[in-house]
C-alpha cells in the first residue's frame, strides 16, 4: 500500500513536472489571459538599439529622387495617351483641355428626324439647353452631348435604340468619343446587368447610374443617380423634412419595403432582408411577386411574405421611418435611393461595390449610412447606436442634398457639368467643403472666388465676419446736365454714415454724365460708371464695387443717414439676405389660379424694393453669372421687376425671407420727380409712393402692376416653384418708440413723424 | 482546446483528497489528467505561429540583432501580383473586425524577423529607424491587439518602405509565409518609395496578392479608391529640423523651387518664369562648390547665393512641388513644415490621405501643361485665401505629416472609417486648423426650416408654490391661439399641486409634472410631454404679456427656429475698470441675451442644456439657484454663433432685477450675482459666446400710420 502509494505520489510529480516543463510557459499565458489583459499586452518592442537603425531612404536619395535622363516630361504624357486608351481614361488623357480655352461651353447635336428620345433624355437636353453653358455653335464647344438616347442599354427594353455605333461613327464631331458626355440610366440586361453600353463609348466621358466602382474610371467619369422618368425638369419637390425632432421620435427604426429576388442577380442580399424584420420598430417586407414567372422559383416564405406585404403602405412606411435600407436592385442603384433622401429617411445603403452619385463631391458619409452587403445583420445594432445629435444632421444633410443637387433633372445634369467644369481648372473650382455645406455647390461660383470669406453663406462656419464697411451704389436716370436735388442729398445722407467706404453711382441715361465738378463733396470717394439703360445693368459686378455689402439705391430714394446706420447694422447680422425698407408681399391667387402680388400695405412682407436695400455683392455675380441670359432679358424687356428677380434669386438662395428695418416716415416731396430718361412709369417707384395714400397714376399704374404680376409668374415657372418666403417681422432699434427719453436713444430720429 | 485544458488544469489538484478510497478511479483520473495534459503541450508546441513565444516579447531590453532568422527556400510560393480589381467589398474579410460598440478595428502587427534566402544572405534590411517607429507607435495606439485571433488588420514586420532596399521575390516569399496571410487578405503593407529604374511604376512592385497598400507616389491608374490609402513621402528631415510657425503673410519671394533633381525640360520652364516675372521668382539648384563636411541635402544655390535648407521655404509664398521620377515627393513634407502654399505640379498623382483631406484648401494643383501659366494662376489667388493655405498647409503638417506616428495613425483611421462608416470622423475633424474649430460654429438645425404654424408651442410653466399668480398665468397664456399644451413644473416637493378641480379650464391639455428635487434646471429638461418643437418658458408670474405679444413671439420664433426669442432683453459688457464683464438691465440700445422667464426656443435646446452643457455650468447653476437663464443664453449663443431675438417693445416685468420696489440693496446683490455668473460661464466656455444687436422684432406695421383693426397684431406694447 505504501511503496504503491509512493510510486503513484512519484508518477504524479513526474507527470506534473513533466507538464509544466513543456507546458508551463504555456499555463502560463492562460493565466493571462483569463486575468488582467492590459498588463499582458504585449507590446512592439522597444529595441534597445534602435536610435542606431538607419533611416528609410538617405536624404541625398529622397531629395534627388530619379535620374534626369529618364523620359522627359513630354514624352511621358504622350506615352501615357497611348497607353490608357478609354478603359484607363483620365481627364489628362482622353480630354482634350485646349477647346475650353475660350470657357466651358455645351453643345447638343441637333434632333435629328425620325429619331425620336425618350421624355427622360428629353429633359436632360432641355436641361442643358437651359443651363448657361449651352451653345449652338460646335466650333466653340468644350464638351458635346449627342442627340442618341443613350439612356437605356438594355436590349429587352422598348426604348433600346440599335445601331448606335453606326450612327455615332457618322457623326463627323465624334473623334472617338473625346469630349462627349453620355448620359446613361440603365446599362446591361437579365440575367447578368453588366455595365455593357452595347456600344463603343471610346473615350467619352460616362454619366451613368449604377456605376460600379472598378468599371468606373475615377476623375473622369460621373455616377448619377437614378430617377424616373416623373421626375420634374425643374424645381422639383420639396423635401418632407418639416421639424427638427430629438430623439427623432418616428415611429419605426428602420425599414424596407421591396421586392425579393428569387434567383439570380443580388438575390443573396434581397433574400436575407427578412431576417432584421422584428415586426416592431424594424419592418423589412420582402414580396416575391415579380417577373411573370415568380411561382415557378417561389419557396416556402413566399406566401406569408406576400401577405405581410400587402399590410403595409411604402409611402407610410418612408414617412415615418428614421432610416431606410436602400439595397441594390438588379443593378447597383435603385429609385428608393432619391426616395428615401427627398423623405429624409436616412438610406442605409446596401449595395456593395457602388460608385454613389456625384461623390467626387458629395461627402456621403453625412447624409448615408453606407452599410455593407456583407454585415446586414449588424445593421439593426448599428443604427441604434448612432446618436441622436447625428440623426439630426443626417437627416438635415438629406434635405439639404436633396434640394440641391436632386429635385430635379435639371440640378442633377447642372451638377454633372459643374463636376466636369471644376475638372477643368483645379485651382478655380470649388473645395469638398463647398459641395456638402448649404447652400451647395451649384449657387457657389468659383469665379466669382476660391476664399469662403467673400461668399455670404460660411461666415459663421469659419468664424469669419462681413467686411464693416458697405458700397452705396446708387442707379441714376435724371436728365443730364444738373443732378436732380434728391439725388444731391441722398449722396450727402449716405456719406454721412460712418460705415459708407465709398459711393458707386451708375450713370444710366445716354447722356454723359456731369462733369466732376458737379458732383457734391464728400468725405467717400465717388465713382461714376457709365451704364445702359438695361435694369439689370444695376445688378452687374461691376469691379469698382469693394466692400461685402452693397446699398442699393435709386436715385430719388430719400433716406437719412441714422436709417442707413441702422439697417447696416442689421444686414451684419443677416449677411446671406436682402436688407432693406420699402418693402411689397406675393400671395397666391386663387381665383385666378396664379400669383399676385401687392404693394399695398399688408401684414407681410416678402419683396424688398432694391430702391433702399442692403446685400451682399456677391449676389451682383449670382444675378448676372448664374441666372440665364433669358431671365435678364425677360426682365429688360418688361422693364419692370428686375427686383423681383433678384428678391427670388436670393430667396431660392437661402430659403428664407428679406428683412424689413424701420424707415422713417416718407415726406411726399420728391414723389413727383419723375425722371425725363424714364419710359413713363417703368421704374421703380420711390418708396414713399407705393403706399394707398398715394395712388398709382391710373392706368399706367396697374399696367405696371400687371406687368410686375406677369412677371412674377413667370419667374416661379422658370424656377419651378415660387421661392419667395414671407415674412412677418419689421426690425427696429431696441428702443423704437419706447417710453424713454430720447437722449437715451441712438437712433432718435427714426421716430420722427 | 484551450478552454478544455484549462479547465481540466484547475481541477486537477481538487481530486487527490479522494484517492484514498477509490484508487482505480484515481489512476485513471491522473493518468488522464498527465495524459491530457501533455496532448495539450504538445499542440501547443506544435501549433504553429498563432501565439508567438512569449520570450520574444516579455524580454524588454532586446537588440535587433536577436531577432530569429527565418530561412526561406527559394522555392517558396510567390504571392499573386497587386490585384487591381480589388475593392473593401471583394478582397477584404470585413467578418474579421465584427461589430464592437467603440467601432474600432483591431491591428495585430507580427513579430520581427530576419529574413536570408538559402544561400544566407538578407533579403533586406531587417527594419528602418521610420518603419520601427511606426510599428511603435501602431502599438502604442488604441487599435493594437496582440491577439492575432481578434485582430482585424494584419500588419507585417516586413519593411518595405523603400522599394531599393529590398530584394522583390524574396521579399514576397517572405510575405507569403506570414502565418495568417492567406493571400495577403487584411494585411497592409507601407510603403512610401515605390517602383525602381528605369520605369518607376507608382506602386510597389512586390507581388502581395490583396494586401492593401499604404503608399507614398501612386497614380489615378495604381490606386485602388476606397481600398488604398495614399500616404506622404515622409521627410526625415521633419524630426531634424524644427521650424517655428511663422504666421500667415506675405513672403519675401513669391514662388520658389528648392528640388535639386528636376528634369531638364521642367527647369527650363522653371528658369523661363523666372526671366519673366524678375525677383519674385526664386529657382533653387543643388550647391556646386561647397566645402567638405557640409552637407549637401541641407543647402541650396542660386548663381553664388548659398541658402539654408529648409529654412529657405518660410521665405515664400508657394513653393512648387514638381514630380520627379517618382510622383510623392519628400519635399511636400518640407514644404507644409514652412507653411509655404505647395504648388503641386504632378499629373494624375494622388495626393496624401486624399480620401479624406480637402486639398484645394492648402494647395494649388496645376496640370504640367499649364506650367507656363502658374504666376498668373497663382497671382489670381486672394490674398486672404492664400492666408488660410498658408495656415492650412502648416496644419495638415502637423497633423498629418510630421512623424511616421501621424502617418499610421491617420492611414488606421481612414481604414477604420471605411469599416464602420457611421462612426467615421468628419470632414470638419480632419480639415479644419485648431483655430477654426475654435472660432467657428456648426449649428445644430442649420437646415433653414420655417415650422409649420399648425405645429404651435407648449408653454413650460416653471412654479414652486405661488398658485394664484400661476392660474393666471395659464388663464392668460391659453388664449394664444397657437398654443398646443401647457405643461406645469411642480418644483415643490413639499406641498402637493393643486387638485385637479381646482385647475382654471383652459382649451389645451395642461399636464403636471411632479419633480423629484427643487432644481432650477428641471425648467429645461427635455419632458416627454412636450411634443412640439416650440417651447415658452414663462414664469408663473408674467402676466403682463398680451395674446397678441405671445403669438406674435411664436411667429418670430418659427422665422428663427434655432435663436433665443424672448421678451425682456439683456445686456453684457466689459468693464474696463475691474476689466471683466458687467450685467446690465438698463435701458440700453442693445441687446445680447433674453431672459427666459418669457422666452421661445427650440426644445432641442432643452436636450442640450440638460446633457451637453459644458463643464460644470449645469451643477452650478442648480447650487445658486440663479443664473440658469443666463445659462441657457451662453448656450445657445455658443452653438449657432447667432445672436437672441428681442421682441416687442420694453414692459415693466415683474422681475428679481426690475423691482425697484424691493429696494436697492437686493438689486444691487442681485446685479453682482448675475455678473458674476456671466465671467464664471465665460471662462467655462473659454470664450465670451454671445452677440450683441442693436435690433428687435416688431410686427410688420408696428406703430405705422395705419387701421389697427387691419394689423395682426394691435394689442402690442400697450402697458
Amino acid at each position: 500500500m505504501q511503496t504503491r502509494k509512493k510510486y503513484i505520489f512519484l508518477t504524479f510529480l513526474a507527470s506534473w513536472l513533466l507538464l509544466f516543463f513543456f507546458g508551463g510557459d504555456q499555463l502560463r499565458r492562460f493565466a493571462l489571459f483569463s486575468g488582467k489583459k492590459a498588463e499582458a499586452r504585449r507590446n512592439w518592442p522597444r529595441w534597445t538599439d534602435r536610435t542606431l537603425l538607419k533611416s528609410f531612404a538617405d536624404p541625398e536619395e529622397l531629395q534627388r529622387d530619379g535620374d534626369p535622363s529618364l523620359l522627359s516630361p513630354r514624352e511621358r504624357r504622350a506615352a501615357w495617351l497611348s497607353v490608357y486608351r478609354s478603359s484607363g481614361c483620365r481627364m489628362e488623357t482622353c480630354f482634350d483641355f485646349s477647346r475650353c480655352e475660350r470657357g466651358f461651353k455645351v453643345f447638343t447635336y441637333p434632333q435629328e428626324r425620325g429619331q425620336p428620345v425618350s421624355e427622360t433624355y428629353g429633359k436632360i437636353l432641355s436641361s442643358i439647353q437651359r443651363s448657361r453653358y449651352h451653345t449652338l455653335n460646335p466650333e466653340e464647344a468644350c464638351l458635346f452631348v449627342l442627340s442618341i438616347d443613350t439612356l437605356d442599354r438594355d436590349h429587352l427594353s422598348g426604348q433600346y435604340v440599335r445601331n448606335v455605333d453606326e450612327k455615332i461613327r457618322g457623326f463627323p464631331l465624334w473623334n472617338g468619343g473625346r469630349n462627349h458626355l453620355i448620359f446613361n440610366l440603365y446599362s446591361g440586361t437579365w440575367p447578368g446587368y453588366t455595365g455593357e453600353l452595347g456600344f463603343d463609348t471610346g473615350q467619352a466621358i460616362l454619366a451613368k447610374a449604377s456605376f460600379d466602382t472598378q468599371s468606373f474610371r475615377p476623375g473622369f467619369d460621373v455616377s448619377i443617380p437614378l430617377f424616373s422618368k416623373e421626375h420634374p425638369q425643374r424645381g422639383g419637390d420639396r423635401g418632407w423634412l418639416y421639424r427638427h425632432s430629438v430623439p427623432p421620435r418616428k415611429k419605426y427604426l428602420l425599414v424596407f419595403k421591396g421586392k425579393r429576388y428569387l434567383t439570380g442577380i443580388s438575390s443573396g442580399t434581397r433574400n436575407a432582408l427578412h431576417h432584421i424584420h422584428n415586426g416592431k420598430d424594424i419592418i423589412s417586407l420582402t414580396t416575391c411577386k415579380h417577373g411573370k414567372d415568380w411561382e415557378k422559383h417561389k419557396d416556402t416564405r413566399c406566401d406569408k411574405d406576400n401577405v405581410d406585404y400587402e399590410r403595409f403602405d411604402y409611402q407610410e412606411l418612408l414617412h415615418n421611418s428614421t432610416f431606410c435600407i436602400v439595397p441594390r436592385g438588379r443593378r447597383l442603384g435603385s429609385f428608393r435611393f432619391l426616395e428615401a433622401l427627398q423623405a429624409a429617411c436616412i438610406p442605409v445603403l446596401l449595395s456593395d461595390g457602388w460608385e454613389l452619385p456625384f461623390a467626387e463631391a458629395i461627402d456621403w458619409g453625412k447624409a448615408a449610412v453606407v452599410g455593407s452587403e456583407r454585415l446586414l445583420l449588424q445593421i439593426p445594432s448599428a443604427v441604434r447606436c448612432i446618436h441622436p445629435e447625428r440623426v439630426l444632421a443626417f437627416q438635415q444633410q438629406t434635405q439639404f442634398l436633396w434640394d440641391a443637387y436632386f429635385s430635379s433633372v435639371d440640378k442633377i445634369v447642372h451638377t454633372t457639368l459643374e463636376i466636369i467644369k471644376d475638372r477643368l481648372s483645379p485651382h478655380r473650382s470649388r473645395s469638398r467643403f463647398l459641395w456638402n455645406a448649404l447652400p451647395g455647390g451649384l449657387l457657389v461660383l468659383p469665379d466669382f472666388s476660391t476664399h469662403l470669406g467673400d461668399f455670404p453663406f460660411y461666415y459663421l462656419q469659419h468664424g469669419y465676419s462681413p467686411s464693416k464697411k458697405f458700397t452705396a451704389f446708387i442707379r441714376a436716370v435724371s436728365q443730364a446736365g444738373s443732378l436732380s436735388q434728391p439725388i444731391l442729398r441722398l449722396i450727402q445722407a449716405v456719406s454721412g454714415s460712418q460705415y459708407c467706404a465709398q459711393i458707386v453711382v451708375l450713370w444710366g441715361c445716354q447722356k454723359p454724365p456731369p462733369p466732376s465738378g458737379q458732383w457734391p463733396q464728400s468725405s467717400v470717394p465717388l465713382t461714376v460708371i457709365q451704364g445702359s439703360r438695361k435694369l439689370s445693368d444695376r445688378f452687374f459686378p461691376f469691379e469698382a464695387i469693394q466692400t461685402d455689402a452693397v446699398l442699393s439705391l435709386d436715385e430719388d430714394t430719400s433716406l437719412s443717414t441714422s436709417e442707413v446706420d441702422f439697417a447696416f447694422l442689421v444686414w451684419r447680422s443677416f449677411p446671406e439676405r436682402i436688407v432693406g425698407f420699402p418693402t411689397q408681399s406675393h400671395f397666391w391667387d386663387p381665383e385666378q389660379g396664379r400669383w399676385a402680388y401687392t404693394s399695398k400695405w399688408t401684414n407681410e412682407l416678402s419683396i424688398v424694393l432694391t430702391a433702399a436695400a442692403f446685400y451682399h455683392r456677391y449676389y451682383h455675380s449670382l444675378f448676372t453669372e448664374f441666372l440665364p441670359a433669358g431671365l435678364r432679358e425677360l426682365v429688360d424687356g418688361l422693364a419692370a421687376c428686375e427686383d423681383i428677380l433678384m428678391n427670388v434669386l436670393v430667396a431660392a438662395v437661402t430659403k428664407l425671407p428679406p428683412i424689413k428695418v424701420t424707415q422713417r416716415k416718407q415726406h411726399k416731396e420728391g414723389v413727383a420727380q419723375q425722371a425725363e430718361c424714364r419710359d413713363g412709369a417703368a421704374g421703380t417707384p420711390p418708396p414713399g409712393q407705393r403706399s394707398p395714400p398715394a395712388p398709382l397714376k391710373g392706368t399706367a399704374g396697374s399696367r405696371r402692376l400687371s406687368q410686375r404680376q406677369d412677371c412674377l409668374n413667370r419667374l416661379a415657372d422658370w424656377f419651378g416653384y415660387m421661392p419667395l418666403v414671407s415674412s412677418q417681422l419689421r426690425l427696429d432699434p431696441v428702443l423704437f418708440k419706447d417710453q424713454v427719453s430720447v437722449l437715451r436713444k441712438k437712433y432718435p430720429s427714426l421716430e420722427k413723424p | 482546446i484551450m478552454c478544455a485544458s484549462a479547465k481540466y488544469n484547475t481541477r486537477g489538484p481538487a481530486l487527490i483528497p479522494r484517492m484514498k478510497t477509490k484508487h482505480r478511479i484515481y489512476y485513471i483520473t491522473l493518468f488522464s489528467i498527465v495524459l491530457l495534459g501533455l496532448v495539450a503541450t504538445g499542440m501547443f508546441q506544435f501549433w504553429p505561429h498563432s501565439i508567438e513565444s512569449s520570450s520574444d516579447w516579455t524580454v524588454e531590453k532586446r537588440s535587433i540583432h536577436d531577432v530569429p532568422v527565418v530561412k526561406l527556400p527559394a522555392d517558396s510560393p510567390i504571392p499573386e501580383r497587386g490585384d487591381l480589381s480589388c475593392r473593401m467589398h471583394t478582397c477584404f474579410d470585413v467578418y474579421r473586425c465584427g461589430f464592437n460598440p467603440k467601432n474600432k478595428i483591431k491591428v495585430y502587427i507580427y513579430s520581427l524577423k530576419k529574413y536570408v534566402d538559402e544561400y544566407g544572405t538578407l533579403v533586406s534590411n531587417t527594419i528602418s529607424r521610420e518603419y520601427n517607429e511606426l510599428l511603435m507607435a501602431i502599438s502604442d495606439s488604441e487599435f493594437y491587439t496582440d491577439d492575432v485571433n481578434r485582430a482585424c488588420l494584419f500588419v507585417p514586420s516586413i519593411d518595405v518602405l523603400n522599394q531599393n532596399t529590398l530584394r522583390i521575390k524574396e521579399t514576397a516569399q517572405a510575405l507569403a509565409q506570414l502565418s495568417r496571410w492567406d493571400r495577403g487578405t487584411n494585411h497592409l503593407l507601407f510603403n512610401m518609395l515605390p517602383g525602381g529604374p528605369p520605369d518607376y511604376n507608382t506602386a510597389l512592385d512586390v507581388p502581395r496578392d490583396r494586401a492593401l497598400l499604404a503608399g507614398g507616389g501612386f497614380s489615378t491608374w495604381t490606386y485602388r479608391q476606397g481600398y488604398d490609402v495614399s500616404i506622404p513621402v515622409y521627410s526625415p528631415l521633419s524630426g531634424e529640423v524644427d521650424l517655428p510657425e511663422r504666421g500667415p503673410g506675405p513672403r519675401r519671394y513669391f514662388i520658389l523651387s528648392s528640388q535639386m533633381a528636376l528634369h531638364p525640360e521642367y527647369r527650363l520652364e522653371l528658369e523661363a518664369l523666372q526671366a519673366e516675372n524678375g525677383e519674385s521668382v526664386l529657382i533653387l539648384d543643388k550647391c556646386t562648390n561647397l566645402s567638405d563636411g557640409v552637407p549637401a541635402v541641407r543647402k541650396r544655390c542660386y548663381k553664388n547665393q548659398v541658402f539654408d535648407y529648409p529654412q529657405v521655404l518660410q521665405e515664400s509664398t508657394f513653393c512648387v512641388v514638381l514630380r520627379g521620377a517618382r510622383l510623392g515627393q519628400a519635399v511636400l513634407s518640407d514644404v507644409l513644415q514652412a507653411g509655404c502654399v505647395p504648388v503641386i505640379i504632378a499629373d494624375s498623382y494622388i495626393l496624401p490621405f486624399s480620401e479624406v483631406l480637402d486639398w484645394k484648401r492648402a494647395s494649388v494643383v496645376i496640370p504640367e501643361e499649364k506650367m507656363p501659366e502658374m504666376y498668373s494662376i497663382l497671382q489670381s489667388i486672394p490674398q486672404r485665401q492664400i492666408e488660410e493655405m498658408q495656415r492650412q498647409a502648416r496644419w495638415f503638417w502637423e497633423a498629418y505629416f510630421r512623424s511616421m506616428k501621424a502617418i499610421a495613425l491617420a492611414t488606421l483611421q481612414i481604414i477604420n472609417d471605411r469599416i464602420y462608416p457611421y462612426a467615421a470622423i468628419s470632414y470638419e475633424e480632419w480639415n479644419d486648423p485648431p483655430a477654426v474649430k475654435w472660432s467657428s460654429v456648426s449649428n445644430p438645425l442649420f437646415l433653414p426650416l420655417i415650422p409649420p404654424q399648425s405645429q404651435g408651442f407648449t408653454a413650460v410653466v416653471l412654479t414652486y408654490d405661488r398658485v394664484e399668480s400661476l392660474f393666471r398665468v395659464i388663464t392668460e397664456v391659453s388664449k394664444v391661439p397657437s398654443l398646443s399644451k401647457l405643461l406645469v413644473v411642480w418644483n415643490n416637493q413639499n406641498k402637493n399641486p393643486p387638485e385637479d378641480s381646482l385647475w382654471p379650464k383652459i382649451r389645451v391639455p395642461l399636464k403636471v409634472v411632479r419633480t423629484a428635487e427643487n432644481k432650477l434646471s428641471n425648467r429645461f429638461f427635455p419632458y416627454d410631454e412636450i411634443e412640439t418643437e416650440a417651447v415658452l418658458a414663462i414664469d408663473d408670474d408674467i402676466i403682463m404679456l398680451t395674446s397678441d405679444e405671445l403669438q406674435f413671439g411664436y411667429e418670430v420664433w418659427r422665422e428663427f427656429p434655432d435663436r433665443l426669442v424672448g421678451y425682456p432683453g439683456r445686456l453684457h459688457l466689459w468693464d474696463h475698470e475691474m476689466n471683466k464683464w458687467k450685467y446690465e438691465s438698463e435701458w440700453t440700445n442693445e441687446v445680447s441675451m433674453v431672459l427666459t422667464g418669457a422666452a421661445f426656443y427650440h426644445k432641442y435646446f432643452n436636450y442640450l442644456y440638460t446633457y451637453k452643457m459644458p463643464g460644470d455650468i449645469k451643477n452650478w447653476v442648480d447650487a445658486h439657484m440663479n443664473c440658469e437663464d443666463i445659462a441657457m443664453n451662453f448656450l445657445v449663443a455658443n452653438v449657432t454663433g447667432k445672436s437672441v431675438i428681442k421682441v416687442t417693445p420694453r414692459k415693466k416685468f415683474k422681475c428679481p432685477e426690475c423691482t425697484a420696489i424691493d429696494g436697492l440693496s437686493l438689486d444691487q446683490t442681485h446685479m453682482v450675482e448675475r455678473s458674476e455668473c456671466i465671467n464664471k460661464f465665460a471662462s467655462v466656455f473659454g470664450t465670451m459666446p454671445l452677440k450683441v444687436v442693436e435690433h428687435r422684432a416688431d410686427p410688420v406695421l408696428y406703430k405705422d400710420d395705419f387701421p389697427e383693426k387691419l394689423k395682426s397684431f394691435p394689442n402690442i406694447g400697450s402697458l
